[in-house]
């Protein structure tokens, strides 16, 4: 299928809160979009309403599961030639859970670093060859350092963002964008079991910062919101000597 | 345990609370009882389920279709009629019905079957509702509208959340070539004045409400302002953007609505109508919403919260019930800012529990000052009772039972239609 008159953005994690209404403001923008998900089932009652927002078509791709990188080469192939993609899936594991199983390690460190270095790498290839695009991936503060509350997810993210800073540094004059999304706290299905604060927003706002870094915003690196980029300065700037120290 | 709160900030209550973000989903396996919570815009307990389960709705705010020949949406319970109306009047659809607030989910206008200012001439919310599905808590889902289903259908309306979940509604919109309202603001010296205008109005104009001054006395009673108006029948450009809404961040400190504050509100309020009447067009957000210009309003009334108490009694003549009602509430000197009178049609509801009925309602304010609050309110409730009048649970947190089993005949063949699974602290506290 060709869109020739829209921009074409593939959405993988679509069921994601971020990632639906990230979607819910590409397509009032009439974007065509491929959407891809565990549950494809899911994808159904969200592409009836992206259509109503007045997305010029919306395709629901098969079932994208991190932990089998087999498919994901298909999957991508299925939505090919795209203008944009939008990595959104992840996991937020219970930390105390998964620090002394390896298998559970391994596991999260597949959904969060490995699945999204591979989709990268391949959607790469895609923007190099039609000379343009757009990737941008959905990371997380946590990556910016680690935390013995939640290192694993951290680490995954962390490593995530070091490669996006190599893949931007790469791609930079191949016309191609690489944004790094670093959300804070979001209200969103997978914080369901954390006590909200007031640093927590709503999936919607994120939405609105998602889809303005993709669309608007010229920056490299986006914190969603961008107070974050505040808050994350004063927590990398305090010395590990006193950081290891400290409960956070 | 969370604690969920109602829009006039009492009663206190804890539920566990479980956001249900997707209509094809199972019903969810809970052990206590549940009960639908949408936006929470219910002044008193009947959004609120003290010890038991709040489903939060709002996830589920997703669009099904929107026919832009024929006006008809289907959308999730979830999504607030604020939503519908930024997708659908810039294309020239509006709300048959809206109630004095935007901020509510399509489930909860169901589900209280809100009415508005045009209750005369189209009914209450129910009127537009072509159908809506229906989940239970034995994973039974079924379609319901005024042909299928019909008894479940007319449970549900008005059925405070108590006969299962709803997941999605077909509404059916109306045209609007202008987002504008041609308004005319019309001063009342006594009640007289406001039977008068209704009924003078009552086939010219759609919209009508009257504002009304609380502590005006004696000969006064009933002083203030009648506002009705029209859609623009010139065509003009539907798009439009709300304005930034200012916000109330903190609880007020509890001198702030005190009768003196109040008069000077109210003076204000009715310097607003130069001279005996004022003609002009107004955007449809601050006619029907003035309102939900500032978020949070209700925090005005403190942590103490408020009631409002929303009554409808039959009119009996010029000086009948409602007279005898502003009466008692100007001379306990109690009265809050925010007091509205509007004379009802008299079209047969379709809820077994609607509230909207032939007659006359108040909606007034009442900041919680404890006993004093309460015993005004029992007395004002002996002249509804005497009337054959009825209380809207949607705005309630102190009716007496026994009333609430007079004033809604069809109680027993709505309680047979309740889903086992579901209760309130409002529907427990009528059983108690």
């Amino acid at each position: 299928m060709t869109h020739s008159n829209s921009t074409t953005t593939l959405i993988l994690g679509a069921t994601s809160a971020m990632a639906e209404h990230s979607a819910r403001l590409l397509a009032t923008d009439g974007d065509a979009l491929f959407l891809a998900a565990r549950n494809p089932e899911d994808l159904a009652p969200m592409a009836e309403d992206l259509k109503v927002r007045g997305a010029s078509a919306v395709t629901i791709l098969p079932a994208f599961d991190a932990l089998k990188p087999d498919t994901f080469a298909d999957i991508i192939n299925q939505a090919a030639p795209f203008d944009r993609v939008l990595i959104a899936h992840g996991s937020l594991p219970d930390q105390e859970d998964c620090q002394d199983s390896l298998s559970k390690i391994k596991q999260e460190l597949q959904i969060n670093f490995q699945s999204t270095v591979d989709l990268c790498t391949l959607c790469a290839e895609k923007f190099i060859d039609q000379g343009s695009g757009t990737l941008a991936v959905i990371s997380s503060v946590a990556g910016l350092r680690g935390r013995q509350s939640n290192y694993i997810y951290g680490a995954a993210k962390g490593g995530l963002n070091t490669f996006l800073q190599g893949l931007r540094n790469r791609l930079q004059t191949k016309g191609i964008r690489v944004i790094t999304l670093l959300p804070g706290f979001v209200d969103t299905p997978m914080t369901a079991d954390i006590k909200k604060g007031p640093l927590f927003i709503s999936a919607e706002q994120a939405g609105i910062c998602i889809h303005k870094a993709i669309t608007k915003s010229k920056s490299d690196i986006v914190y969603v919101p961008s107070f974050w980029r505040f808050i994350m300065w004063i927590i990398r700037s305090i010395p590990e000597p006193i950081f290891k120290r400290l409960k956070l | 345990m969370s604690t969920p709160t109602s829009w006039g900030n009492l009663p206190h209550t804890t539920a566990t609370l479980l956001p249900v973000n997707r209509r094809k989903a199972a019903f969810p396996a809970v052990e206590d009882k549940v009960l639908p919570y949408g936006l929470g815009r219910s002044y008193g307990d009947s959004c609120l389920n003290d010890k038991g389960t709040l489903l939060l709705t709002r996830g589920m705010d997703r669009w099904i279709s929107f026919d832009e020949e024929t006006g008809i949406i289907c959308c999730e319970a979830g999504v607030s009629l604020d939503e519908i109306l930024r997708l659908a009047s810039p294309k020239g659809w509006f709300l048959p019905v809206t109630p004095g607030t935007r901020f509510v989910t399509v489930g909860g206008a169901i589900a209280n079957d809100v009415h508005g200012k045009n209750h005369h001439k189209a009914g209450s919310f129910s009127t537009c509702v072509l159908d809506f599905e229906l989940l239970r808590s034995d994973q039974s889902r079924t379609l319901c509208s005024r042909s299928k289903n019909a008894s479940l259908f007319h449970a549900t309306i008005a059925g405070l959340g108590l006969t299962g979940l709803i997941t999605f509604a077909t509404l059916q919109l109306r045209r609007i070539v202008s987002p504008m309202i041609e308004v005319e603001q019309i001063r009342m010296h006594h009640l007289n004045d406001f039977f008068r205008l209704a009924d003078e109005s009552n086939h010219s104009h759609e919209y009508t409400v009257a504002w009304i001054d609380g502590l005006a006395r004696g000969e006064s009673v009933g002083s203030g302002i009648f506002i009705r108006g029209n859609h623009a029948s010139e065509a003009s450009d539907l798009s439009w953007k709300a304005k930034k809404t200012a916000a109330i961040p903190l609880n007020a400190p509890s001198w702030l609505l005190q009768k003196q504050s109040v008069k000077i509100f109210n003076a204000l309020y009715s310097k607003k109508v130069k001279g005996e009447r004022q003609a002009g067009s107004e955007h449809f957000l601050p006619f029907f919403y003035p309102l939900d210009a500032v978020d949070n309003w209700n925090r005005l009334y403190g942590k103490r919260g408020f009631y409002q108490y929303q009554c409808v009694v039959p009119r009996d003549g010029n000086r009948g019930p409602i007279h005898e009602i502003l009466d008692r509430i100007a001379n306990s000197g109690q009265a809050s800012f925010l007091a509205v009178l509007k004379v009802f049609g008299d079209q047969k509801p379709e809820g077994l529990l609607s509230f909207a009925r032939a007659g006359v309602t108040l909606a007034m304010d009442f900041p919680n000052r404890g006993p004093k609050t309460l015993k005004l309110m029992n007395e004002l409730d002996e002249v509804v009772r005497q009337a054959g009048g009825a209380l809207y649970p949607a705005k309630d947190a102190r009716m007496n039972p026994e009333d609430f089993k007079m004033a809604y005949p069809a109680l027993n063949t709505f309680t047979e239609k309740i889903d086992p699974a579901f209760s309130s602290s409002f529907w427990r506290r009528m059983h108690t």
